[in-house]
């Protein structure tokens, strides 16, 4: 036994110990329970990946049954595979850094007066232990409690500072939208266990690799394309993305955690987790496929005009998620879990060092009021700089290699994807560096005096960019092989060229935009006025799915639920029953007039009756 | 020297003869009840009332050769008893309170 229970047990502690006693505790505890946790969370994981060794096959610890009903047989097991070995060095390890980071971003949270420290760490413990949940269960049910419990931490963060509305509504909406994913998610479950008769990961593959080709046609599709619901939900694709960019009312530490490297990538990893049934379902793929690369086209063209530099990463997070599913609709899982790793290790830093840029200003997130902070906070500059040749795809950083493995595999599926894939890249590279320049280049214009971040925070960033420079040497793809098969795609150099050329345009664009020439863009932005207003306002994607989808909603519930059905109905028949018993209540109360001899005289006349009654029936024996 | 009577006098007092005045009694109490508007008359036709079902019991009794109509007839009035000293005080608490003993002027307990 390995004991895997231990690894989401610790940070569970940690939120106990924090949620429950934290009000009592000095920061320093609350920050060393917080900490702590993880940080064991991270050893134990280390330890039992190195006492499992190679894990050719998955490592499954069974704990108890956990639902017997019919044919719903639910036992509560963990497993590790080579897949959830990645995902847990990444949420472990990321998980560490961050809450290292947070203890000196949130510092300020602290005091007689400020609730948010200890409140702060209890949710971002629980958050880890939901998703270690996630990522170590061994069949769909354990998935779906860690897929539930990470986004109720979410909902938690987001609105951690729910006394700004917008917070509040922030985290309602990601609530709320994500419900929509996992109505599809818990239905592609129901059919999984009307189909294979389990929920369990070994038992629902091995079945569907015998299933033959025309049962898995139709049934299988429809699973998959259910599964994907609940996946673009969780993940931020088209047409659930919309709760994303509104989630980062959430502090910034939050925003990197949650909604950059771990959480929002559940998606992917339940859909590689879901490879054997997305493999005889081509036409999931597909999909799939087509979500991914919208996606990442529509939330790259989003990043290119957005003002506030959180934003900028979020849509950039949405495109990336894009195109980790582009690679898992191709065929190239280990391609997408690959770019789940990377994108963690450089979003992680480009949201940490923005957290850094707003911390050292004071709470300004408006790139048009940075510039020239190059001079003013050189460290989180050139950690930042890391993050985001990384991200454009230069290599030999590590986003170059994952998106070049998505980037071949893509090209192999289907060349037009790949071109689509390279436009986003430029795309990518020019609104990361736009951001970057805008913020570090030029000259200072706002009114704070921007100063150094502690070390607590400057030092998880500083191993953040080392994993970004080098992370793409870590030969996931390879690791992942034996799941997921490998070689899809002939290294061909022209295609990688190509890719690179693209980011580097994208680098040089943004340089002479708005360093060479800064009045550029607003000339172009005019030339264009409403093709730029209209992804300005984000397509007006919310405004639409308000008018379609929340007004009519709202206005049907207010008039039918609510007057026709709730007022109408339900209140009728209980004002009822109640108004009927008033009167025969009403009624019969004027028996009751006081006067004794009246008693007498009903009392005698119903002895008569009953008398009477009883002698014409037959007398009593 | 025997009486003439209009109907032949049986050896002993037939069961029919003790309903007979049992009922007429208990006419008499309910009657009495209803009509009398006095509380103390009405008291005492409730007494009539118990007491002509006393007498049924103990007919019966006697009748039936058994015991138990004995000591039903004893539950009665030892109730009786306890009902005529709560109702005699009550009795007079109302008419200390509202000098009067018309019983219809008490009928303040109602809606």
């Amino acid at each position: 036994m390995q004991h895997l229970w231990i690894i989401p047990a610790l940070p569970f502690l940690g939120f106990l110990v924090n949620g429950l006693f934290g009000r009592r505790l000095s920061k320093s505890a609350v920050t060393f329970t917080a900490i702590g946790s993880v940080l064991l969370s991270l050893a134990w994981t280390i330890k039992v990946l190195l006492g499992l060794g190679a894990l050719d096959q998955a490592y499954v610890e069974r704990y108890f049954t956990w639902i017997q009903s019919g044919i719903v047989n639910v036992s509560f097991d963990f497993a590790v595979d080579r897949l959830s070995a990645v995902m847990l060095l990444v949420v472990t390890g990321i998980g560490s850094l961050i809450h290292i980071y947070a203890s000196g971003y949130m510092a300020h949270e602290h005091g007689p007066h400020h609730g948010g420290y200890y409140r702060f760490f209890a949710y971002l413990n629980l958050f880890m232990f939901f998703m270690l949940v996630l990522v170590l269960a061994a069949n769909y049910l354990v998935l779906f409690v860690g897929w539930e419990g990470v986004g109720l931490c979410s909902y938690l963060l987001i609105g951690f500072y729910f006394l700004k509305k917008s917070a509040g509504d922030a985290g309602k909406k990601a609530f709320v939208v994500n419900r929509i994913g996992d109505f599809g998610f818990s239905l592609g479950m129901f059919l999984i266990l009307i189909q294979f008769g389990s929920l369990d990961f070994g038992a629902v593959f091995s079945q569907a690799a015998k299933l033959p080709a025309e049962a898995s046609a139709g049934i299988v599709t429809l699973i998959c394309l259910l599964l994907l619901v609940g996946a673009t939900g969780k993940s931020a694709q088209v047409p659930l993305y919309v709760w994303l960019p509104d989630a980062m009312e959430g502090p910034t530490p939050v925003s990197a955690l949650i909604h950059a490297a771990t959480m929002v990538t559940a998606g992917v990893y339940m859909v590689a987790r879901s490879a054997a049934l997305f493999d005889i379902a081509p036409i999931a793929r597909e999909v799939v496929a087509i979500v991914g690369l919208v996606t990442a086209v529509l939330a790259a063209t989003i990043g290119l005009t957005q003002w506030d530099i959180k934003k900028v990463f979020a849509y950039s997070t949405v495109s990336q998620l894009g195109y980790m599913f582009l690679g898992l609709g191709v065929g190239a899982y280990s391609a997408g879990i690959f770019h789940v790793m990377t994108h963690a290790f450089f979003k992680a830093l480009l949201f940490l060092g923005a957290g850094s840029v707003i911390h050292a200003l004071e709470g300004e997130q408006d790139l048009r009021m940075m510039g020239g902070l190059r001079k003013k906070i050189p460290l989180t500059c050139l950690l930042l700089l890391c993050a985001s040749v990384a991200i454009a795809g230069i290599p030999p950083f590590s986003g170059f290699h994952s998106k070049d493995a998505i980037l071949l595999a893509a090209h192999a599926h289907a060349p037009w994807m790949y071109w689509v894939g390279v436009i986003t890249a430029a795309m990518t590279a020019f609104y990361v560096f736009r951001a970057f320049f805008l913020a570090f280049f030029g000259n200072y214009r706002g009114q704070a005096h921007p100063h150094e971040s502690p070390p607590v925070m400057t030092v998880p960033l500083g191993v953040l960019a080392l994993l970004s420079l080098v992370g793409g040497y870590f030969d996931v793809p390879h690791y992942l092989e034996p799941m997921f098969g490998g070689g899809h795609a002939a290294h061909e150099t022209s295609l990688v060229v190509i890719s690179v050329l693209a980011g580097a345009t994208g680098i040089l664009l943004a340089y002479t935009f708005y360093v060479l020439k800064p009045g550029l863009s607003d000339a172009i932005s005019r030339l264009f006025g409403p093709a730029y207003r209209l992804v300005y306002n984000k397509y007006f994607v919310d405004e639409a799915y308000d008018a379609l989808i929340v007004h009519p909603i709202r206005d049907g519930s207010a008039a039918v639920l609510w007057r026709g059905i709730d007022a109408g109905f339900i209140d009728g028949i209980v004002n009822g029953v109640g108004s009927v018993s008033g009167a025969i209540g009403g009624g019969l109360r004027r028996l009751q007039s006081g006067y004794i001899r009246r008693y007498a005289a009903w009392v005698l006349l119903g002895s008569i009756v009953i008398v009477a009654a009883a002698s014409f029936l037959g007398g009593v024996r | 020297m025997p009486f003439d009577l209009p109907f032949p006098v049986p050896l002993e007092v037939p069961l029919s003869w003790y309903l007979i005045l049992s009922a007429i009694l208990f006419v008499i109490g309910a009657a009495g009840f209803l009509i009398r508007r006095n509380i103390i008359t009405v008291f005492m036709c409730i007494e009539l009332m118990l007491n002509a079902v006393n007498l049924t019991f103990i007919s019966f009794s006697h009748t039936l050769g058994k015991v138990d109509g004995h000591i039903f007839s004893f539950f009665v009035m030892v109730v009786a008893a306890a009902e005529a000293a709560v109702g005699l005080a009550i009795i007079l608490t109302v008419f200390k309170n509202r000098a009067t003993l018309e019983i219809d002027e008490v009928s303040s307990m109602r809606l």
